[in-house]
């Protein structure tokens, strides 16, 4: 990056510079361009459902009554907290289901390895649609429609092989001479799993399991077909305004401001690592 | 520790395998349970609503299908959907990639503003464009068109599903340029400096460096996200619900309202059968890169 500089002679300085502030005003353009729905929706939360569809305005004063209106007339908290129960409890029955299975395929390989791994990233393509059928009528027939377990369990079937994915590459990036001088020194498998695995790759295996936090509360096929009003995550809830009669920008807008915030913050910390878990590794 | 070495094969292969089993079981379970079910009510008279009727159909149910003109719109519709999407995320995320790889003031936190529509919720995104943005008389976009001096437009009753390939493109160029500005970061800095040296333009070094490098990284955007584009459902499902008409019922939208809505399930079945053989057509190609990359 700094190599380029040393080539410019003194007179194209200046050209330098004005490509310089040219760069940043494009660059920033752009940017805000992409993130301008979301600024708008944020800024849209904090006015009056009047101020709301009057002419667009950045100025205005701000008021926390949409916010105060979704939390008392909707029950927000009920489906915020369905959210946080579905994504939280897929993600942690799938690192517990894919731990050992992601261990073994990076430390104790066979002739198998790989190509279970590649059957395991094509289950990731059967599109839900294809499916939507036979799940309905078994979610309905054994009682989990509409109900948080059901969700759940789809959601740890549905990032089971990312979350796979994601571990081994991360367990195979780790030394293996470590893990070789805890068994010489008498380590079980379980301690060599417990006190030597898991702490050393705890940060691949917390953006792993962000990832899968992510993919859950974003999830919207599923809790759109398999939840009415019980078991209903906030991607089903936000749906809700879309009736003619519950449009309340507003309201809307504070609503999916908490709905996004959180997420959105985790994105940001783990795009690197999102990349490795969204493309199996493929690109790096 | 030698007695593992030496039988390794076996005592390790047992221990791999027992290991893997619970994540190995749950999938094929998932995979094959659904999938059986699918492909078998695909050949039965089965209607929730008219429980009487039962027994083999044959190839009823596709011949129904396939003679149904709501199919072959919504097929188009996916097909024009999926290849306006991929041309917009695709096309712009390399430009993207390429702008935000240059030095600026304030670039780390302009291109963390740039992906985060990926983070959003589909119904949030569609809710947002749908009344925010693109309402006909208090959406901004309206205003912007007022001001202008140009008419204001009705998106989703005049361009329905452009109005949908503009929010799914909004959602999916974030992903482009997230993948792709990560293949970018191993371009390799003394060849562009090289090609520099040797009088290679901007135009240049894009189409015989970047670009090339880049190969690998866009075929992976486009194969992912036709994946995902292919059962695109939430946002058509809180914005159009498919309308008006048919003019943005996709495929899966299409299996859903006869599976959810008509309650025909032989029909939505064999519905579900045709997007998976679609999907695999994708999915094929995915497999074997990615299994190429696994032999590096």
């Amino acid at each position: 990056m700094t190599t380029r500089h040393i080539n410019a002679a003194p007179p194209a300085l200046r050209s330098q510079q004005a490509r310089q502030l040219l760069l940043t005003l494009v660059g920033w353009a752009v940017a805000l361009t992409i993130f301008f729905p979301i600024l708008w929706m944020v800024l849209t939360g904090f006015k009056t459902e009047t101020a709301a569809i009057a002419d667009p305005s950045f100025i205005f004063s701000p008021t926390l009554e949409s916010y105060q209106a979704v939390n008392a007339r909707s029950g927000y908290a009920r489906f915020a907290l369905n959210s946080v129960a579905v994504a939280f409890g897929s993600t942690f029955l799938a690192l517990l289901i894919a731990i050992p299975c992601a261990y073994a395929m990076a430390f104790l390989p066979t002739r198998r390895t790989k190509g279970t791994l590649l059957w395991m990233l094509s289950t990731k393509m059967l599109p839900p649609v294809g499916v939507l059928v036979p799940i309905y009528l078994i979610f309905r027939d054994v009682g989990l429609l509409d109900t948080r377990t059901g969700l759940i369990l789809i959601y740890t079937l549905m990032n089971l092989p990312i979350v796979v994915w994601m571990l081994y590459t991360f367990f195979k990036d780790m030394p293996r001479d470590i893990l070789e001088a805890g068994r010489m020194d008498g380590a079980s498998t379980f301690q060599e799993v417990f006190y030597l695995l898991l702490p050393l790759t705890m940060p691949g295996i917390a953006s792993t399991g962000l990832l899968s936090v992510i993919l859950s509360w974003n999830e919207a096929f599923w809790s759109l077909n398999l939840t009415t009003s019980k078991a209903a995550p906030l991607t089903a809830y936000i749906a809700s305004f879309s009736s003619p009669e519950g449009l309340f920008w507003a309201k809307l807008s504070a609503a999916s401001t908490m709905a996004i915030a959180p997420i959105l913050v985790l994105g940001w910390m783990t795009q690197k690592q999102m990349v490795r878990g969204l493309t199996f590794g493929a690109v790096k | 520790m030698t007695r593992t070495r030496a039988s390794g094969r076996t005592v390790g292969g047992l221990r791999t395998l027992s290991l893997q089993a619970p994540a190995v079981t749950l999938l094929l379970l998932w995979m094959v349970v659904p999938l059986g079910m699918t492909i078998w009510f695909s050949f039965q008279y089965y209607n929730l609503l008219m429980p009487g009727m039962s027994g083999f159909a044959g190839a009823e149910n596709y011949e129904y299908l396939l003679t149904d003109p709501a199919l072959w719109k919504a097929m188009g519709n996916t097909l024009l959907l999926v290849g306006w999407v991929l041309a917009i995320t695709v096309g712009g995320g390399i430009l993207l990639a390429v702008l935000f790889q240059q030095e600026f003031a304030g670039r780390g936190i302009a291109r963390v503003l740039a992906i985060s529509p990926f983070f959003v919720m589909p119904t949030v995104s569609a809710l947002v464009w749908k009344n925010m943005m693109m309402h006909p008389s208090n959406g901004v976009l309206a205003w912007l068109a007022n001001t202008l001096g140009l008419p204001a437009m009705d998106w989703f009753s005049t361009l329905p599903l452009t109005s949908i390939v503009i929010i799914v493109a909004w959602q999916w160029l974030p992903f482009a340029l997230l993948i792709l500005l990560t293949a970018m970061q191993s371009l390799d800095e003394d060849q562009v400096e090289a090609a520099r040296m040797d009088g290679a333009g901007p135009i240049a070094i894009f189409f015989f460096i970047t670009l090339p490098h880049l190969k690998r990284a866009i075929s992976v955007v486009i194969m992912i996200e036709m994946i995902f584009l292919l059962t695109i459902f939430a946002e058509i499902f809180v914005t159009t619900s498919g309308g008006p008409g048919l003019a943005t019922t996709n495929l899966a939208y299409l299996i859903y309202m006869r599976a959810l809505l008509d309650f025909d399930v032989g029909i939505a079945s064999a519905g579900g059968v045709m997007a998976i053989i679609l999907a695999n057509i994708v999915a094929i190609f995915l497999v074997r890169m990615v299994a190429r990359n696994l032999e590096e």
